[in-house]
C-alpha cells in the first residue's frame, strides 16, 4: 500500500492503554498550562481541572485493574482537591485582596522550554532504569509521565515569586505522586491517605505562613523575605 | 603591484569580461555535458606545481556538479559587468579571472597541495577585490577581518592535509582514500576541516566576516563570493568528510554539523532581518542557507553511519541541490542589489524605496530571486528545502534517543529559519523596491543597462526551471551520491516529481505550477465575466490622513515603514535574547527643540562570546610578552633552562614509548 | 472508473469549498452575534457583500504598481490550490499525489507573502504595520506547524495528506496523547493563521489591533472581493484540515460510489458546524492578546508539538 522503504508505520495498543495514556497526558498538559498562566484565579481553576483529570485517571485505572480503592482515591481527589481546596484558595485570594497577576522569576517561554526538557529528561531516566524491572510498558510510561508532572510542579515552585502560586505548584507536584501511585498495580490505599495527610498539614502551615507574611509586609511576595537577614515569624 | 597597473586597464574591461563570460559559459556547458553523459572519474598528473612532485588534477561527478554551479554563476557575473558600474572596476579587473580560476582549481584538485593552493589563491584574489575602495574605513576593516579569517583557514587546512596524507608522504587523493584515518587522527581532521573550510563557508561561530566582507566588494564579486565561494568551501568539507575519510566514520560526526548548521540557519536568518543595507541582508541570508546545507550533510553522515543508504542519499541529494539552487538565486539577488546600487546610488535601505517604477525589470527579477529565497513554491528554493525537510522528518529512524531529540530541535530551528527567511525577503523587496522613494536620488533611479538585464533575466529563468524540474537536476548528481553514501535517488527523482520514499507520492512541481496557473486563469476569467472593468486612480486612502504638503512630492518619507520598523517585532522578541538587541529612546525635556533620539544596538553573539574574549586574551598575552622583555638576566636564563629541560623530558618520553 | 470517480470528487470538492467558504464565515458571525445577545446578519450576507464588491470599480493609489493589482489574483490562486489539496468528504481525489503537508505550508506562505508585498507597495504606514506583524506571526507559526507535521510523519511514515487521512480513517492509530497535543498545537496555529481572536480581530480598524485588515486597507472594489473571498477560503481550508487530520471518520474511501460521497458530505458538514460553533464560542469568550504575547502563544504551540513528538519516540518503540 504505502511505501515500506524508509519509514515504517507504527504499531498501537489496546483501548485501555490509549485512554489511560490520554488521561495522563491531559494531567501533564494541565501542568504546562499552569506554567503558562499570568492570573491567580486562572491558576487555581486549572489546578482544580487537573485534580478532576487525576480523578478520572484514577477511576479508569480502578476499572482496568478491578481495584475498588482507586475509585475511593478518585472520589477524594474530586472532593478535596477538585472542590474544597480551590474554593478555599479563591476565598483566600478575595480576603487577602491579593494582586491578581502572577510575577514570574523566569519568563513564560523559558520556563516552558525547561519544562519540555524536564519531560524528555524524565523519559530518558525512567525508561531505561525500569527495563530490568520487567514491568509492563504501560506502567513504565505512566511512571515517566508522573515523574514529569512532579518535576513540573517543582519548576513552578521555583519560578514563581507569589506564595499562593508556589503552594499550587506544591499541590500539583502531589498530584503527580498520586498519578504514579494509581498507575502501579497493587499499591495500597494507605500510601495515598498518608500522602493526602501530608498535603493537609502542608496546607495548614502555608495558611499560617500567608497570614504572617501578609501582616508583616502587606503583600505575599516572598522576595521580600530575602531582604531580611533572618525571618521572625 | 596589481593596484599599480589597475588604473591603466580601463579600456580593457569589456573585452576581459566578455572573454571570461565566453570561457565560463563553455565551461558550464562542458560540465553539464559531462554530467549528462555520466563520466567516470579521471585524473591527470601535471609536471609543474609542488617542486619534485607536481600536481594532480581530477574530475568526478561531485567536482563536475560544483563546476557547473561555479561557471553558471561566473558567466552571469561576467556578463553583468560588461559595462562598468562605478569606479572600482579598474581595481578589481586584474583579480576577477584569477578568482574564478582559483575556485575552478580547488574543484578539480586531486591532491592536497592543489586543493590548498587553489583555496588560498581564491581567498587572496577575493581579498584584493574586497579592498576595492581602500579610502573607506569600513572597507579596510572588512578586508582586515577577511584576511585574518583566510589566514586562519590556511592554518587549519594545511595541517589537515598533513594528517590525511599517509605516512609515505603522498599527497594524492587516491593515496589518502586508501589510508582512511581513524581514532584521534580522524577527529582532528574533522575539527580542522570544519574550522578551516567552515569559516570560509560561513558556519557559526566563524561567520562574522561574511556580512562585513561580502557587501564591501563590488556586486559581481559579492555575487560570486556568496554564490560560488561558499559552495567551494562546502565542497571541500564534502570531499574530505565523505570521500577522503572513508565510509566508516562514527555517527557522532553528524552532531557538530547539525549543531553548527542549525545555529547558522537561525542566526543568519535573524541577522538578515536586522541588517541595514541590501547586500548585508543577502550576505546574512547566505549564512542561513549554508546552515541548511550543513544540516543536510549532517543527516547524510548519520544515516550513512547507520547503513540507511536511501535516507543518506535523500539528505545528501537535498544538500547538493540546495547548494546549486542557492548559488543561482543568490547570484541573481546580488546582481539585482548591484543594479539598484548603481541606479539609485546607495545600498542603504533607508535611502531606497519605490524602485519598481523606474526599474521594473530589475524589480521583477529580484522578486523571482526573493521568492526563491523565501522558499515559495514552485521555485527552486522550495524544491531543495522540501528535500531537506523530508530528510529531517525521516531522521528519527536513525535511532538513539539523544540523536532523535537533537533532530527534533534541529527541525524546529529549520522551520524557524525558513519563517525568518520569508520575513527577510518581504522586508528586502518591500522596503527597497516597493513603497515610495525615500530620497530624491532613489526617485530618479535608472534602470540597469542591457548586459545586466540579460544576466538577471537569464538567472531568473534558470531559477524557475530549476524549481519546476528538480528531478532531472538531482539525477545529474546520482553517480556522486552512489560513490559517497552508496545510495541513490534515481527511482525517487523523476521528471515530474521528487519523492522521499520509493513508490510514494512526493513533491510534483510541474503539477503544483499547473494547479496555480489554472486557478490564476480561472480567477481572471471569472473577474472579466462578472466584475466591472476598469479602475480609478487617486491619492492613497491611508485611513483618511491628510495629503502631504507640496514640498514633499513623494509624501513624507518618515511616514513609511523603514527596514528597522519592519523588523522591530522580531528584534524585540528574538533579537533581545539572541542578538542582545536593545532600543534606547532618548527623550528631551519639554520646551527643548532638539529631536528625540532612538538608538538601536545589536551585537552578533559570536563577537560577544568568541571574538571579544579572544581579543581580551590576546591583549593579556601581549601584555605578558611585553613584561617578558624586562626580565632580569637570571630570570631570562632560567626560562631558557626550563624550556631546555622540558624538551629533554619530551624526547625521553618519546624514546620510552 | 476509479479515475472518473477521482475527477468527479475533485470537482465536487472544489465547488463545495468555493460555495461554502463565505457561508461558513457568515455562520460564525451569526453564532457570535447570537451568543452576544444580538440578532446578527443573515448567513448569506457575506456572499451578498462579495457580489456587491465585484460590481464596483477599484480605486488605486497613484503609486500602486503591478504587484498591487496582481496580488489578489496570486493570493487567491495559492489558497485555492491549497484548498484543492486538502481532502474534505472523499479521499483519493485526482490531486491526491500532489497533496503534501509541506507543499500545503508552502502554498499558504506564498499567499501570505504576496499579500504582505502588496501591503508594502503603496507605502503607507498601515501597510507596513500589517505586513510586519503578519510576517512576525508567521515566523513563530511555521515551527509549530512543522512540529505537528513531524508528529504525523512519525505516525504515518509520510507527509502525504491523503495517505495520512486514509491511515487515520482506518482507525489503526487509536487515540493517542500525541494526537491530542498535536490538535491543541494545530488549533493554536490555525487561529493565528486565519487571523481570528485571540490573535487578530477581523472586525477592528484600530491601528493598535489590526493585522490582516491593515494589509488590505488600500484595497477596494473587485480586488477587495477577491481578497475577502481568499480569507474565507483560508478559514474553511483550516477547518477542513483539522477535520481531516483529527476527526477522520465518515470520509468516503478512494474508489467508493456516490452513496459514500453523500455520507462523506454529510459528515463533513457536521464536522464544520461543530468546529465553526467551537470557534465562535472561543472568540466570544476570549479577549484579543497583545501583539507581543502572540509569539509567546505560538511558542507554546511549538512546545506542545515538540512534546507530542517526544511522546511518540517513547510510546512507539523508537527508543
Amino acid at each position: 500500500m504505502h511505501g515500506e522503504g524508509t519509514m515504517p508505520a507504527l504499531a498501537f495498543g489496546a483501548l485501555s492503554y490509549d485512554v489511560a495514556h490520554l488521561l495522563d497526558g491531559a494531567v501533564l498538559t494541565l501542568s504546562f498550562a499552569l506554567l503558562y498562566q499570568r492570573r491567580i484565579t486562572a491558576v487555581i481553576n486549572i489546578y482544580a481541572l487537573q485534580a478532576l483529570m487525576l480523578a478520572a485517571a484514577a477511576a479508569w485505572q480502578g476499572w482496568v485493574q478491578d481495584a475498588w480503592h482507586l475509585y475511593l482515591t478518585a472520589a477524594i481527589a474530586v472532593a478535596a482537591k477538585g472542590l474544597i481546596i480551590p474554593i478555599a484558595l479563591h476565598r483566600i485570594v478575595r480576603r487577602l485582596e491579593i494582586h491578581r497577576s502572577v510575577e514570574t522569576a523566569l519568563g513564560i517561554f523559558p520556563s516552558m522550554a525547561i519544562g519540555v526538557g524536564l519531560v524528555a529528561l524524565s523519559i530518558m531516566v525512567v525508561l531505561p532504569t525500569t527495563l530490568q524491572a520487567q514491568a509492563q510498558t504501560l506502567t513504565r510510561e505512566d511512571l515517566a509521565l508522573a515523574l514529569s508532572v512532579v518535576l513540573l510542579g517543582l519548576l513552578m515552585m521555583i519560578t514563581r515569586n507569589n506564595a499562593l502560586t508556589q503552594v499550587v505548584g506544591f499541590m500539583s507536584l502531589e498530584n503527580g505522586l498520586i498519578l504514579a501511585a494509581v498507575g502501579a498495580v497493587g499499591m495500597p490505599l494507605i500510601v495515598e491517605l498518608s500522602v493526602a495527610f501530608l498535603v493537609l498539614v502542608a496546607f495548614i502551615v502555608f495558611g499560617v505562613f500567608f497570614f504572617r507574611i501578609r501582616d508583616r509586609f502587606d503583600s505575599l511576595d516572598v522576595s521580600h523575605l530575602d531582604a531580611l537577614g533572618e525571618t521572625r515569624l | 603591484m596589481a593596484f599599480a597597473i589597475g588604473p591603466h586597464v580601463k579600456g580593457l574591461g569589456f573585452p576581459i569580461h566578455a572573454v571570461t563570460a565566453a570561457i565560463c559559459g563553455c565551461g558550464a556547458l562542458i560540465a553539464l555535458g559531462c554530467l549528462l553523459a555520466g563520466l567516470s572519474p579521471a585524473t591527470l598528473a601535471l609536471p609543474f606545481g609542488l617542486p619534485g612532485v607536481g600536481m594532480t588534477l581530477g574530475i568526478d561527478t561531485l567536482s563536475a556538479f560544483f563546476l557547473l554551479l561555479l561557471f553558471t554563476s561566473a558567466t552571469a557575473c561576467a556578463v553583468y559587468s560588461l559595462h562598468p558600474h562605478g569606479t572600482e572596476q579598474a581595481r578589481t579587473l586584474p583579480f576577477f579571472p584569477p578568482f574564478i580560476g582559483a575556485m575552478a582549481l580547488t574543484l578539480i584538485a586531486a591532491d592536497g597541495w592543489s586543493l590548498v593552493f587553489g583555496f588560498e589563491l581564491m581567498s587572496l584574489a577575493s581579498w584584493a577585490m574586497v579592498l576595492a575602495r581602500p579610502d573607506e574605513a569600513e572597507s579596510r576593516d572588512a578586508a582586515l577581518l577577511y584576511l585574518g579569517m583566510a589566514a586562519f583557514g590556511a592554518a587549519c587546512l594545511i595541517p589537515m592535509i598533513g594528517l590525511l596524507a599517509p605516512a609515505a608522504g603522498d599527497l594524492r587523493f587516491a593515496a589518502m582514500r586508501a589510508a582512511a584515518p581513524g581514532g584521534w587522527r580522524a577527529t582532528a581532521i574533522l575539527a580542522l576541516v570544519l574550522l578551516g573550510a567552515g569559516s570560509k563557508a560561513g558556519l557559526v561561530p566563524l561567520h562574522v566576516w561574511l556580512p562585513l566582507a561580502h557587501p564591501a566588494a563590488p556586486s559581481h564579486v559579492s555575487a560570486l563570493m556568496s554564490g560560488a565561494m561558499t559552495k567551494v568551501a562546502l565542497y571541500v568539507i564534502i570531499r574530505v568528510v565523505f570521500d577522503l575519510c572513508g565510509p566508516a566514520q562514527p555517527m557522532w560526526w553528524a552532531v557538530p554539523l547539525l549543531a553548527a548548521g542549525a545555529a547558522s540557519a537561525v542566526l543568519g536568518a535573524l541577522r538578515a532581518n536586522t541588517e541595514p543595507d541590501t547586500k548585508s541582508v543577502l550576505a546574512a541570508s547566505t549564512i542561513e542557507h549554508v546552515g541548511f546545507i550543513a544540516i543536510g550533510l549532517g543527516i547524510a553522515l548519520a544515516a550513512r553511519a547507520a547503513d540507511l543508504s536511501s535516507l543518506a542519499a535523500l539528505a545528501l541529494g537535498g544538500a547538493l541541490l540546495h547548494a546549486l539552487n542557492h548559488g543561482v538565486f543568490k547570484t541573481l539577488l546580488f546582481l539585482g542589489a548591484g543594479a539598484a546600487q548603481t541606479g539609485a546610488g546607495t545600498r542603504l535601505l533607508s535611502r531606497l524605496g519605490g524602485l519598481i517604477h523606474p526599474m521594473p525589470v530589475t524589480t521583477a527579477c529580484v522578486l523571482v530571486g526573493a521568492a526563491a529565497l523565501a522558499a515559495l513554491p514552485p521555485l527552486s528554493g522550495f524544491a531543495s528545502e522540501w528535500l531537506l525537510f523530508q530528510s529531517v522528518l525521516a531522521a528519527p529512524r536513525i535511532g538513539g534517543l539523544g540523536l532523535q531529540v537533537l533532530v527534533t530541535i534541529v527541525a524546529a530551528l529549520m522551520a524557524l529559519a525558513a519563517g525568518l527567511a520569508a520575513a527577510a525577503a518581504v522586508r528586502l523587496v518591500g522596503v527597497a523596491f516597493l513603497g515610495r522613494p525615500r530620497t530624491p536620488r532613489a526617485a530618479a533611479a535608472e534602470e540597469a543597462d542591457r548586459p545586466a538585464r540579460i544576466a538577471m533575466i537569464g538567472l531568473a529563468i534558470l531559477t524557475l526551471l530549476l524549481g519546476l524540474f528538480p528531478g532531472p537536476v538531482l539525477s545529474l548528481a546520482e553517480p556522486a551520491l552512489r560513490r559517497l553514501v552508496s545510495g541513490g535517488m534515481a527511482d525517487r527523482a523523476g521528471l515530474l516529481a521528487i519523492a522521499a520514499q520509493d513508490d510514494s507520492a512526493g513533491y510534483a512541481a510541474p503539477g503544483i505550477a499547473l494547479l496555480l496557473g489554472l486557478f490564476v486563469a480561472a480567477t481572471i476569467w471569472i473577474v472579466r465575466r462578472h466584475a466591472v472593468a476598469g479602475e480609478l486612480r487617486g491619492p492613497a486612502w491611508d485611513c483618511g490622513f491628510a495629503a502631504p504638503p507640496a514640498w514633499l512630492p513623494f509624501g513624507d518619507p518618515a511616514t513609511q515603514y523603514s527596514g528597522a520598523s519592519f523588523s522591530e517585532p522580531l528584534r524585540r522578541t528574538l533579537g533581545a535574547s539572541i542578538l542582545a538587541a536593545r532600543e534606547d529612546v532618548g527623550f528631551v525635556r519639554p520646551g527643548d527643540p532638539a529631536p528625540a533620539r532612538l538608538t538601536v544596538q545589536a551585537r552578533d553573539p559570536a563577537f560577544t562570546f568568541l571574538f571579544d574574549p579572544l581579543a581580551a586574551a590576546r591583549e593579556k598575552l601581549s601584555g605578558f610578552a611585553d613584561r617578558m622583555q624586562f626580565l632580569t638576566i637570571r630570570r631570562t636564563l632560567s626560562v631558557m633552562f626550563i624550556a631546555l629541560v622540558l624538551f629533554l623530558i619530551i624526547v625521553a618520553w618519546l624514546e620510552a614509548t | 472508473m476509479i479515475l472518473l470517480g477521482a475527477v468527479l470528487t475533485q470537482i465536487l470538492h472544489l465547488a463545495l469549498m468555493f460555495v461554502l467558504a463565505p457561508v461558513v464565515v457568515g455562520l460564525i458571525r451569526l453564532i457570535k452575534a447570537r451568543l452576544l445577545g444580538r440578532q446578527g446578519p443573515p448567513v448569506l450576507q457575506v456572499w451578498r457583500d462579495l457580489l456587491r464588491l465585484l460590481r464596483k470599480q477599484p480605486v488605486l493609489a497613484e503609486n500602486a504598481s503591478f504587484v498591487f493589482t496582481a496580488a489578489p489574483v496570486a493570493g487567491l490562486a495559492a489558497i485555492a490550490a491549497a484548498a484543492a489539496l486538502v481532502p474534505s468528504f472523499a479521499l483519493g481525489m485526482v490531486t491526491a499525489s500532489l497533496s503534501d503537508l509541506i507543499v500545503l505550508a508552502g502554498l499558504l506562505a506564498l499567499a501570505r507573502c504576496t499579500l504582505a508585498l502588496a501591503a508594502m507597495d503603496v507605502g503607507t504606514s498601515f501597510g507596513g504595520i500589517g505586513a510586519s506583524r503578519e510576517m512576525t506571526f508567521a515566523v513563530f507559526a511555521e515551527p509549530a506547524l512543522l512540529m505537528v507535521f513531524f508528529t504525523f510523519a512519525l505516525l504515518a511514515g509520510s507527509t502525504n495528506l491523503d495517505l495520512i487521512a486514509e491511515l487515520l480513517r482506518e482507525g489503526t492509530l487509536g487515540v493517542r496523547v500525541s494526537l491530542g497535543l498535536a490538535l491543541l498545537a494545530t488549533t493554536a496555529v490555525a487561529i493565528a493563521e486565519t487571523g481570528r481572536i485571540p490573535v487578530d480581530n477581523p472586525a477592528s480598524h484600530l491601528e493598535l489591533t489590526m493585522v490582516h485588515e491593515a494589509m488590505i486597507l488600500e484595497y477596494s472594489g473587485r480586488h477587495l472581493a477577491l481578497i475577502e473571498f481568499a480569507a474565507a477560503l483560508k478559514l474553511l481550508l483550516w477547518l477542513t484540515l483539522i477535520a481531516a487530520l483529527f476527526f477522520p471518520f465518515g470520509a468516503a474511501a478512494p474508489g467508493a460510489g456516490p452513496l459514500a460521497w453523500a455520507g462523506g458530505i454529510a459528515a463533513w458538514i457536521a464536522k464544520l458546524l461543530v468546529l465553526a460553533g467551537a470557534l465562535a464560542w472561543l472568540e466570544t469568550s476570549l479577549a484579543k492578546m497583545r501583539i507581543f504575547r502572540v509569539p509567546e502563544y505560538l511558542a507554546v504551540a511549538l512546545l506542545l508539538g515538540v512534546l507530542a513528538a517526544v511522546f511518540l519516540f517513547v510510546s512507539t518503540g523508537f527508543v
